[in-house]
């Protein structure tokens, strides 16, 4: 359907926003050139898929979005070579349903799996093994892509449009397949491993130790307590399983949460409580355990909308890397002014990312650690925190993921990602996001 | 070899949500529709699936005049045999367009019904002689009542629903089963430009896995799905005229 309707419920993760989009649905590739033409001199679009992302790269107030969720089909796979090739709206659940029994998974996966390869794609996302596999974009050999001001065109690794696109936040066109490489599993289980750490130090000495011999590594800290147990966590580290089965996951079940739950159930308080349960938990259960890559990789994803655990005003994620040389002096930093605020998220993670680059121009990973959490929407407040966070971030030469913003500055944006003028340089004109607006000019 | 089945009016978004479901565990698929392109990849999507072959077929379905000799064709892409056969397609049409522009209406009826019953017939034919199988006709709830908002097409679906009913007793002696299947409301190309609200809405990759489940075990010839529009329509059809007659439905 070429046609756009007026949609109100079109938000991102995050659901601060709010805001009327035209949306058109196409079913079909051969739809794609009309919407860009609908685009083109007029109202500025927006691809966008599973809208997993939190904050304003998938708003486009009063614009159009081309919803990609219809383009699911897959278009070729080598089952000798694992290459996938499949439309830009295919998710990531879609996916690993069809190609976990044949042995084959991701090269690497975000913490859910409801997200569109397009979307994973324009983010250039990341997973655990990011030491080992890097960003999603490592296993891209092509992806087409069309453009308001250009025919469709095929992009390889080595063209600066395809560094542009990967991570470029669906505003260099819209992607219409991707080309991706499968890695042979022989288990649809993973060992996992985990290890209580007392502090930050505690932290990298465990992940320096791991990078060899774990293909997995993500830990999760508490960043509610303060004083003694400031920065303690769980450290977790997996290698896929030898000896099978190949059970894919279910592909419904889990908990829906049907409406916004009040703000009040989510305060300060109730986060404590959930850490310190949470720690005693893991640290009182198996040490070893042989898990299935679906509570593996997507905790979350069996509570179906728990972003509406945060209410009706909605949630922020602050997810910021620091590169190496100053990873564990930030990390700290930023651990002790979160603890201090008494705004601590339930959902802090801090994991350290590899060397390994696929080269977008916005690409997120840097060689270093990244710590990621969620704050419940309390207005100036929030946005005060974030902004001392940015100041950290920012002085040990870190930057902010875009796909989890919905708030950073101009000139933080500009000061992390160097390359951004040569995105700006390959912007299809007729493409725009709130994001973009914000961080651009 | 996994199952064989034939699809018509494959390119409908439940239709291609029920092939999904085949062409994961092995089947030999036969779609058909009227774009050769969209035909084609869906094809190349049912065979990444694990579909052990996917043959297409671009017809009008409701311009063809020998139905037998078009569904002989099928046939032979299967090797003689088939376990299930599909009639997805449809066409919602304009009510209120229809009232004045008898052509048109005559094009709807011709499309749910007229040529759709060419089609059953000519199916049942051949499930008849193989003695197994099943023909599994979409319809709709639309059928149950006349109403003022879309008493053509459901007129179309009422007839259509009698036939594959009376073709379901035909059958039934001979080891061969028929269903037609009730559709409630679904989230598809054809309802997208009513504003969905409420509980009522069904999604086509839901309803594809009723549809794949009563294929498997054709028990009973008339099903709703999903199943809670059977009391929501039983209360429809109960409502007195002089009260249903004040309503806009
Ligand atoms: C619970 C949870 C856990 C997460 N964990 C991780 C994680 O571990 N690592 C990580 O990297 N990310 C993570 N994320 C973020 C998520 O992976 C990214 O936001 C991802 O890009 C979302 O994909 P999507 O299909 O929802 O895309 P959207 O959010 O809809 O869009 C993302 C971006 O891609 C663009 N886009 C989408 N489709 C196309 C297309 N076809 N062509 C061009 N541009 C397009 C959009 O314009 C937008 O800029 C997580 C998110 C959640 C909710
Ligand atoms: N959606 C609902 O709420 C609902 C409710 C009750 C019943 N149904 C029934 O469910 C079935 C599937 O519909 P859907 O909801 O999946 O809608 P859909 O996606 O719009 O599918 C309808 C399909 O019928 C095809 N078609 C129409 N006329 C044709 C012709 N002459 N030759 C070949 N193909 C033709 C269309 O093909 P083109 O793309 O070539 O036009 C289209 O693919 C229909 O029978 C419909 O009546 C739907």
């Amino acid at each position: 359907m070429t046609r756009s309707t007026t949609r109100l419920d079109y938000t991102s993760w995050g659901r601060v926003v709010r805001v009327p989009h035209q949306v058109i649905s196409p079913g079909y590739r051969d739809e794609l050139p009309a919407c860009l033409h609908m685009g083109a001199g007029k109202a500025p679009l927006l691809a966008v898929g599973m809208r997993r992302s939190y904050g304003d790269s998938v708003i486009n107030t009063g614009n159009t979005l081309v919803d990609m969720t219809g383009l699911d089909r897959l278009i070729a796979f080598d089952a000798t070579t694992g290459r996938l090739r499949c439309e830009a709206g295919a998710t990531l659940d879609d996916i690993l349903r069809v190609m976990v029994p044949r042995g084959w998974f991701l090269p690497t996966t975000p913490g859910t799996r409801f997200v569109t390869l397009g979307g994973a794609v324009a983010n250039d996302v990341h997973g655990k093994n990011h030491h080992r596999a890097g960003s999603i974009g490592c296993a891209v050999n092509s992806l087409t892509l069309l453009r308001s001001d250009a025919p469709p065109q095929r992009l390889h690794p080595g063209e600066p449009l395809f560094h542009a696109t990967l991570g470029g936040l669906g505003l260099t066109g819209i992607i219409s397949d991707v080309d991706i490489t499968l890695i042979p599993i022989k288990s649809a289980f993973l060992d996992v491993e985990r290890i209580p750490y007392g502090n930050i130090e505690e932290f990298f000495s465990i992940a320096r130790e791991s990078m060899e011999g774990f293909e997995h590594t993500v830990s999760w800290i508490d960043c509610a307590n303060g004083g003694q147990a400031l920065g303690r966590g769980i450290f977790q580290r997996a290698n896929w399983c030898q000896d099978g089965p190949l059970t894919p996951h279910q592909s419904r079940g889990g908990l829906a949460i049907p409406f916004d739950l009040p703000t009040h159930m989510l305060n300060g308080t109730t986060i404590r409580l959930f850490n310190t349960l949470y720690n005693h938990l893991q640290q009182r259960g198996a040490h070893r355990q042989r898990t299935h890559y679906a509570p593996f990789f997507y905790p979350l994803d069996s509570l179906r909308n728990w972003n509406r655990m945060y209410g009706p005003a909605g949630l922020y994620q602050y997810q910021c890397v620091i590169p190496q040389p100053h990873a564990q002096e930030a990390i700290e930093a930023l651990v002790r002014v979160i603890a201090a605020s008494g705004a601590g998220s339930f959902l802090a993670v801090l994991k350290t990312f590899g060397a390994r680059s696929a080269g977008g121009y916005l690409s997120f990973p840097l060689e270093g650690a990244t710590l990621a959490l969620d704050f419940a929407n309390r207005g100036a407040e929030t946005l005060h925190l974030m902004s001392r966070l940015d100041r950290i971030v920012a002085e040990a030469g870190g930057r902010l993921y875009a796909a989890k913003d919905g708030r950073m500055p101009a000139a933080m944006f500009q000061s992390g990602y160097t390359d951004w003028n040569r995105l700006k340089n390959l912007k299809d004109p007729a493409t725009s996001s709130d994001f973009w607006r914000r961080v651009s000019y | 070899m996994g199952q064989k089945i034939i699809i018509l009016g494959a390119l409908s978004a439940i239709a291609e949500a029920t092939a999904r479901r085949y062409a994961s565990n092995g089947a030999q698929l036969v779609l058909v529709a009227r774009n050769a392109d969209r035909l084609e990849q869906l094809a190349q999507d049912m065979k990444a699936r694990g579909a052990a072959r996917c043959d297409t077929r671009t017809l009008d379905l409701a311009q063809e005049t020998d139905t037998t000799a078009a569904f002989g064709d099928m046939m032979v892409a299967l090797g003689g045999q088939v376990d299930a056969v599909f009639v997805f397609y449809g066409l919602l049409g304009d009510q209120r367009h229809e009232e004045h522009d008898i052509v048109a209406a005559a094009r709807t009826l011709r499309v749910n019904f007229s040529s759709a019953a060419e089609w059953c017939l000519a199916i049942a034919n051949q499930l008849e002689q193989q003695k197994k199988g099943v023909l599994v006709a979409v319809s709709s709830v639309a059928g149950d009542r006349g109403r003022q908002s879309n008493y053509i097409y459901g007129a179309a679906k009422a007839g259509l629903t009698v036939l594959v009913e009376g073709i379901a007793h035909r059958l039934a002696p001979k080891g061969a089963h028929a269903v037609v299947a009730k559709l409630g409301f679904v989230d598809t190309p054809m309802t997208a430009h009513i504003r969905k609200k409420g509980l009522l809405w069904a999604k086509p990759a839901d309803v594809a896995e009723k549809l794949v489940a009563i294929a498997q075990k054709p028990d009973m010839p008339v099903v709703y799905v999903p199943g809670f529009w059977r009391l929501i329509m039983a209360i429809v059809c109960n409502v007195p005229a002089r009260i249903f007659h004040k309503t806009k439905l």
